[in-house]
């Protein structure tokens, strides 16, 4: 039988030389995401702002939208959402805290009951007070961070602190592009989003350490290789299984978006967008982060990189054909030598008398 | 690596086994779940998946000591005790006992007297609270002109919340039990909370009135035409309107009650509240109305007059009756809210989440739907990726699958619906401790290993990766069960539990299964 591949075998592709791209793309894009958060603000749900969310359906026939939204008004519960949900016998209302305090928002709840409680029935009802609302912003807010932390202490100790910075300011990036993400779709922001933001944020993470601790044994393994390319080789030797990893996580989030019913919709939605960006986020943003920090600072290195850095720049004004790119290195093997699509086949011999064989791991 | 011992095996099979054991009680329908457990002793009868309120329906109501409340009350006590020092200690005061925004003040212009009541004033701090660490609940301060301020402090106040609180689970059980609801849960939260949650419960209205209402009874006399205005107060009535002027003096109090029961007037036939008096009760119940004989008596609940009959005759055998135009369901409600008595202070409904049984169950139809179709999916994506080490990958994510359900039988955890967006999420997550694997299986492979070399390889090697990634999806579920509420903790709960589980299955199990493929089929190729 023939089997299923997605990623297609012993890809050589130069991501590293994207940083100079990915890095103002994200960047662009982070700012976007504060400038929506700022200006546009989040659809914040009852659990964060406060108020009431009432879910009906018709005892018999359909909801009908526009006699509950003016019996709501009529009401005089300030500002109310009426919305058709889930199929057309749902509808769900929502409106602010009432002022007056906790009592006044369960008086809330009977007015409305009393008003429409003979064609409808209370399938769900949501009250969450002031003080509740606030409590759950920061005990929220106090999860993200902390993970975050946590995390970082984590890697800390297991890699190198590069290792941890790239991984924290990756996990940021993707942070931001959520919070973006829910401020754009005007997706309801609500506890469960929280656990959806923190699940990326774990995701995220598990992408980063599998890419890293690739990096790390070839650090080891290959010496003598610049850092960028030696980087490059570790992520295009895991992707494969990022891409596996990404598609089955992604099938079973596609499920809970079409079978999970509407409570866990916007959950679902905002995973499915999480595990873009942090895969995104795991090549393009944490692995270059390390040659920035300058992993591997030791001379050998430098001088490779020096090297390694004024072909890159070469390449840069001079661009190659689409095909050059992908025969960076040919032969992962031995020491690898990026050839220069102007010459391409000129430094070859020359470089692998210079750095001899491949070096084994210890 | 491809050896592996006859005890690891036979662990590992019994471990599943014991899995699914555990987790096979839950799969059956209730009626056949009955029937079996019928037919075990209690002490066998098999534990089952708990269902959040979310999935089952249910009420979750979070109440909170009303601090205003609580606090006049306070202060209404202190002004009797310092009411009750005067007049022991038989020291004269100008101008009465005024209030301040957290206690009372008096002015003793005598320095002798002052220094006569100051120490017992003092002293009210051990009778108001207990060990409160040092600290103290109340503060007496005295000024040379001779006024006296006592305050409750804010220690003092969250003593008293924290009392109150402890007091209101008991009232609250009583109360949500004489409902009839089945295995309602009643916790304190934090210092001045209550979270009550009432699964199935299929008329939240019901439990919420009567969770808001402390149910302070009193008997107290309607006030005469020209009596004294400073010993009397104007009081609602609940069927009437305008209001009545009651005497201060509270004659007998809800806890003498022993016993209350809504029943039918003997003579209208609409429903009332018999109640019955213990033997001081029944004394003081005596004493008034034999004195009062012409007069009304009223009935106050909660500070509302609910009626104010006229005292035809002395009543001295212990029992009465309210009656107050109730409907059936009111005088039953009053009934256990009289039999449960009296909250300490007034509890205030911070938070509802109410789900009704149909859309509860919607959910659980929506959420198995969304495991079935997501399992389903990523097994075949697996078969067609990886062949026979798809297979393998498959059953161990089965096994997976148990071990999460039945670590949630066993740590008796709430299963929400957010917690199966967890599990369908660590089916996703569980196979990729299997594609590292695989994957890098596949790598050495290529790199020119033997094949056993690359699976020996392969297996080695990711695991360090498995574990670092892992950890930190740990990590990230363990602060989300810390920090979380409700249904957050389900969903950490499920992801903490799968994540800990796909150590065992996708590297072990897939391992041992391999091992025994290997031992069999001696291939001459890698399948992958």
């Amino acid at each position: 039988m023939k089997l299923l591949r997605l990623a297609p075998e012993n890809t050589k592709f130069p991501f590293m030389r994207f940083r100079r791209v990915s890095y103002p793309f994200s960047a662009v894009l982070s700012l976007i995401a504060v400038a929506l958060f700022v200006f546009k603000g989040m659809n914040f749900g009852i659990d964060f702002a406060g108020g009431t969310v009432i879910e009906l359906r018709a005892k018999s026939g359909t909801a009908e939208v526009g006699t509950l939204r003016s019996l709501g008004e009529s009401l005089k519960l300030g500002d109310i959402e009426v919305q058709a949900f889930g199929n057309a016998a749902d509808a769900t209302l929502r409106f602010g805290l009432q002022p007056g305090g906790d009592k006044a928002q369960q008086d809330a709840v009977e007015r409305v009951r009393g008003a429409v409680g003979q064609n409808y029935d209370l399938r769900r009802v949501e009250v969450v007070g002031p003080r509740v609302s606030n409590e759950l912003v920061q005990s929220g807010t106090l999860g993200v961070v902390l993970s975050i932390l946590a995390v970082l202490t984590y890697l800390w100790f297991r890699f190198e602190w590069q290792f941890a910075i790239g991984a924290v300011i990756a996990t940021m990036h993707d942070l931001l592009l959520t919070v973006g993400f829910f401020s754009i779709t005007q997706l309801e922001f609500n506890t469960t989003s929280i656990a959806a933001i923190l699940t990326i944020v774990g995701y995220s993470l598990n992408e980063t350490v599998v890419v890293l601790d690739r990096i790390r044994e070839n650090m080891r393994k290959y010496k003598k290789m610049s850092t960028a390319q030696m980087i490059d080789m570790s992520i295009n030797a895991v992707l494969p299984r990022t891409i596996m990893t990404a598609t089955t996580v992604m099938l079973a989030l596609f499920a809970l978006v079409a079978f999970g019913g509407q409570v866990i919709r916007s959950f679902s939605l905002a995973m499915i967008w999480g595990i873009f960006v942090a895969t995104y986020s795991s090549i393009f943003i944490c692995s270059p982060m390390l040659i920035y920090l300058g992993l591997r600072n030791d001379d050998v290195d430098r001088k490779v990189e020096e090297k390694e850095e004024a072909l890159e720049a070469e390449i840069d004004y001079t661009p190659g054909p689409a095909g050059a790119l992908a025969s960076m290195y040919d032969d992962i093997g031995d020491t690898p030598v990026p050839s220069v699509p102007a010459k391409p086949s000129a430094p070859k011999p020359a470089a692998r008398s210079r750095s001899g064989g491949r070096r084994r791991p210890k | 690596m491809l050896r592996f011992s006859t005890w690891k095996f036979l662990a590992i099979v019994a471990m599943t086994l014991a899995a699914v054991l555990v987790v096979a009680p839950s799969m059956l329908s209730p009626s056949n779940y009955q029937a079996l457990a019928s037919r075990l002793p209690s002490w066998l009868t098999p534990p089952t998946i708990v269902l959040g309120l979310d999935l089952q329906g249910g009420s979750h109501v979070m109440l909170e000591v009303d601090q205003a409340d609580l606090i006049s009350t306070q202060v209404k006590n202190l002004r009797d005790d310092v009411r009750r020092i005067l007049r022991e200690e038989k020291v004269a005061m100008t101008g009465g006992i005024g209030a301040t925004a957290r206690g009372v003040q008096l002015r003793v212009p005598d320095a002798a007297d002052r220094e006569k009541i100051l120490p017992k004033l003092r002293l009210l701090r051990n009778s108001f609270s207990s060990n409160v660490g040092g600290q103290t609940p109340l503060e007496v301060e005295a000024t040379p002109e001779g006024v006296i301020r006592i305050t409750v402090t804010d220690v003092g106040v969250r003593d008293k919340s924290r009392k109150a609180v402890e007091q209101s689970i008991e009232v609250i059980r009583r109360r949500v039990d004489a409902l009839g609801t089945r295995e309602p849960s009643i916790q304190r939260q934090g210092d001045d909370r209550v979270l009550v949650q009432v699964p199935g419960l299929q008329d939240p209205q019901t439990l919420k009135e009567i969770l808001g209402q402390t149910a302070k009874l009193e008997f107290r006399l309607v006030a005469e035409p020209g009596q004294n205005p400073s010993e009397t107060e104007e009081l609602e009535q609940v069927d009437e309107q305008g209001k009545l002027p009651i005497e201060k003096q509270v004659m007998v109090q809800g806890e003498d009650l022993t016993d209350a029961q809504p029943g039918f007037d003997q003579r209208g036939g609409e429903p009332v509240v018999n109640f019955r008096f213990n033997i001081r009760g029944a004394q003081k119940f005596g004493d008034v109305t034999s004195k009062n004989v012409g007069r009304l008596f009223a009935i106050v609940l909660d500070n509302k007059v609910i009626s104010a009959p006229r005292i035809l005759t002395p009543i001295t055998g212990g029992s009465g009756q309210i009656s107050g135009r109730f409907t059936v369901e009111q005088a039953n409600n009053l009934a256990i809210l009289l039999r449960a008595g009296a909250l300490p202070a007034k509890l205030n409904i911070v938070e509802e989440r109410t789900v009704g049984p149909g859309l509860g169950q919607d959910s659980i139809d929506a959420g198995k739907r969304a495991a079935y179709v997501g399992a389903g999916l990523v097994v075949v994506y697996m078969l067609m990726t990886y062949g026979v080490f798809g297979v393998f990958a498959n059953l161990a994510l089965f096994v997976h699958i148990a071990f999460i359900f039945a670590g949630l039988v066993l740590l008796g955890s709430t299963l929400t619906l957010p917690g199966i967006a967890g599990i369908v999420l660590t089916i996703g997550m569980a196979v990729d401790s299997n594609v590292l694997i695989y994957e890098r299986i596949r790598e050495e492979n290529h790199a020119g290993r033997s094949i056993l070399a690359s699976l020996d390889a392969g297996f080695n090697r990711a695991f360090a990766t498995i574990v670092d990634s892992n950890v930190t999806m740990f990590v990230a579920a363990a602060i989300l069960y810390f920090l979380g509420t409700g249904p957050v903790r389900g969903f950490a709960v499920s992801l903490a539990l799968g994540i800990l589980t796909t150590i065992v299955t996708a590297v072990t199990m897939t391992r041992m299964m391999i091992a025994v493929w290997y031992h069999y089929a001696r291939p001459t190729k890698l399948p992958i």
